[in-house]
């Protein structure tokens, strides 16, 4: 079984978002980017079917600037086999829409003919969840979002997911696309001998072009704003201030 | 211009807040039918005709559209796109695994969680963890867009739309439903309930969320979670308030022994009132607190569960 993962380059999960002043955007200039969090939890789980004798290839795509080339290392690093860049965007500013980013990986699904797509539930920048979703519509495959428990049998795969009221377990024919949430596994760090490994690893270099993809934009950003400060608040001294305080303002 | 709602529906039964809160949303893009799909769903329609702003309600009911799969789903909606401008649904997880499905099969682009609209084609939305947020233009044709639930108030009662059934799109037979682990509870609904009590991983066992569980109860709240609480098996998943969890906004916020990490603050702080109880000071949630009280919630938490 072969497994394709794709990998998004994004702010890490620590740093602290700043607004830019001409409200143009976020400032992704000469900040920390990492894997998205997400993607990580997709390859740690594409490696697991491998260890388990499930899976025999784990081929990882990124989308993005050239520095993704970064991330697919760290997926490399931490046991994916091979790794395909598509460079379809020079500036870090420019954020691929889940439309255009389905429309190459059902191109290159097309190509690399894997079994089941691991993607992450949702990119921690844009928030959008939607990209395995819309993967799985160009495709007409099966889709399980935001799984917390996987198995492969057979031909299908059964998915736990964390939905609203709690659990749902569903049974999707393969091949299909998963999108994982953050119980379904703790990754791995990566380690030196590894990390050394991952730089013979292949990873080949495409464009947008190469798969006759447009990814113009859907979606003018018309401006990008900081979100309405709160008030600043006080510390009361005790429970019988905080009670006071409360039904002062009509809380309770 | 016409704007097709996607019901929330569970189990036969609509969820009437979270459909009528995405109605408020909807009615400012033009005439709104509402779709309420299942495998049952004629009782959710007949209550979503009640609706104030629907002017029709579409019943569609297959057992290929039981427990919301989002290929039969997908196909459904599809089939009935042609008529409508805009496609739209409240952001619950049922929503979000189906809606961008809806777009792609379009071919256009999804707006996700949308948190206002400035016009038909332009809409607002949170990005980072809320730390940002964008107004996006959409030059599609077709508008596919999901309501972030929280900040929206529910349309109120006393309409009376038209109800009529439509037949479910051919099944795509691609995935089947197998079983649901939902946790039976008296207690309000967290998304809509107008007191939320959350405990965090400083509560430190299941053992001791009864804490949490017995101020909630005392205040008619709602009971959520911090991810460190729901990973480390203090809290079930679907009490997680945060970036990758619930949305919600409620009149009254207590979050105790939660340290106020970015993906937490994502999920509450557009509450009115956010009361903090954590025994360390520099902990960030007093930045977003109104009412902030350092202590151990071992002790302040049943004082004031006693208090109230
Ligand atoms: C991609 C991603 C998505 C995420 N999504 C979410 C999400 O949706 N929701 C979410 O909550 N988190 C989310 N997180 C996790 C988030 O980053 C934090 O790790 C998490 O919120 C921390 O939970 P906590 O505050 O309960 O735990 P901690 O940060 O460990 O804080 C515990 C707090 O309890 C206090 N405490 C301990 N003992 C006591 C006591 N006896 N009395 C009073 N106070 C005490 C401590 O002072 C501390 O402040 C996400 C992370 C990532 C990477
Ligand atoms: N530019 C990209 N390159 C590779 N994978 C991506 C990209 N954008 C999104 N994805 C994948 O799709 C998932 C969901 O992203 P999104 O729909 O943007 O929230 C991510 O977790 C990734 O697995």
């Amino acid at each position: 079984m072969k497994v394709l993962v794709p990998v998004k380059r994004v702010i890490d999960y620590n740093v602290k978002v700043r607004v830019k002043a001409d409200g143009s955007g976020v400032d992704l200039a000469n900040v920390k980017m990492s894997m998205n969090p997400f993607d990580e939890i997709a390859v740690e789980e594409a490696i697991r079917l491998k260890e388990a004798g499930k899976a025999d290839e784990i081929v990882v795509v990124s989308i993005g600037v050239k520095q993704s080339q970064e991330t697919l290392r760290t997926a490399l690093a931490m046991g994916a086999d091979r790794a395909i860049l598509v460079v379809a965007a020079e500036d870090v500013h420019t954020d691929i829409e889940p439309l255009a980013v389905a429309k190459i990986l059902a191109k290159v699904v097309e190509e690399e003919k894997p079994d089941i797509v691991l993607a992450g539930k949702q990119a921690i920048d844009n928030d959008m969840n939607a990209t395995g979703q819309m993967l799985a519509a160009l495709l007409g495959w099966s889709q399980g979002t935001f799984a917390s428990e996987l198995n492969i049998e057979g031909d299908n795969a059964v998915v736990t997911r964390e939905v609203d009221g709690g659990l749902q377990t569903i049974k999707v024919s393969m091949p299909t696309i998963v999108t994982v949430d953050l119980r379904l596994n703790e990754p791995r760090y990566a380690s030196l001998p590894n990390i050394m490994k991952a730089k013979k690893k292949p990873l080949d270099e495409k464009t947008a072009a190469d798969y006759g993809v447009d990814t113009a934009p859907r979606l003018e950003i018309v401006k990008t704003e900081e979100p309405a400060a709160r008030a600043a608040g006080i510390i009361v001294g005790s429970v019988d201030e905080l009670v006071e305080k409360l039904k002062e303002a009509g809380a309770v | 211009m016409a704007v097709l709602l996607l019901a929330e529906v569970n189990n036969g039964e609509l969820a009437m807040d979270a459909t009528a809160k995405a109605v408020t949303a909807a009615k400012a893009l033009g005439d709104v039918t509402v779709l309420a799909a299942g495998a049952s769903a004629a009782a959710a329609g007949e209550a979503a005709a009640k609706i104030d702003g629907v002017s029709k309600v579409l019943v569609a009911e297959d057992p290929s559209l039981g427990h919301r799969l989002a290929e039969s789903t997908a196909a459904l909606i599809v089939s009935l796109a042609d008529d409508y401008e805009h496609i739209v649904a409240p952001a619950t997880t049922d929503a979000k695994n189906v809606m961008p499905r809806v777009a792609a099969l379009l071919d256009v682009m999804v707006i996700s969680d949308a948190s206002g609209v400035v016009d038909a084609n332009t809409f607002e939305r949170p990005i980072y963890a809320g730390n940002a947020v964008q107004t996006v233009k959409s030059s599609d044709a077709k508008k596919v867009v999901t309501f972030r639930t929280s900040t929206f108030d529910a349309a109120g009662e006393g309409g009376s739309a038209s109800v009529e059934t439509v037949s479910a799109a051919d099944n795509p037979g691609l995935s089947e439903w197998v079983e649901d682990k939902v946790a039976e509870s008296d207690r309000p609904e967290l998304t809509s309930a107008g007191v939320v009590v959350s405990g965090g991983r400083g509560v430190g066992s299941e053992e001791d969320f009864a804490l949490i569980e017995k101020l909630a109860d005392k205040l008619g709240a709602a009971v959520g979670a911090s991810r460190a609480a729901v990973d480390s098996g203090y809290a079930p998943n679907d009490w997680q308030v945060g970036q990758t969890g619930k949305v919600v906004a409620p009149d009254l916020y207590i979050a105790v022994g939660i340290s106020g990490a970015i993906q937490h603050l994502a999920g509450m702080k557009d509450s009115k009132i956010i009361v903090a109880i954590n025994k360390d000071e520099e902990a960030p949630i007093f930045q977003v607190a109104d009412f902030g009280l350092v202590a151990d919630l071992f002790e302040a938490v049943p004082a004031l569960t006693e208090k109230l």
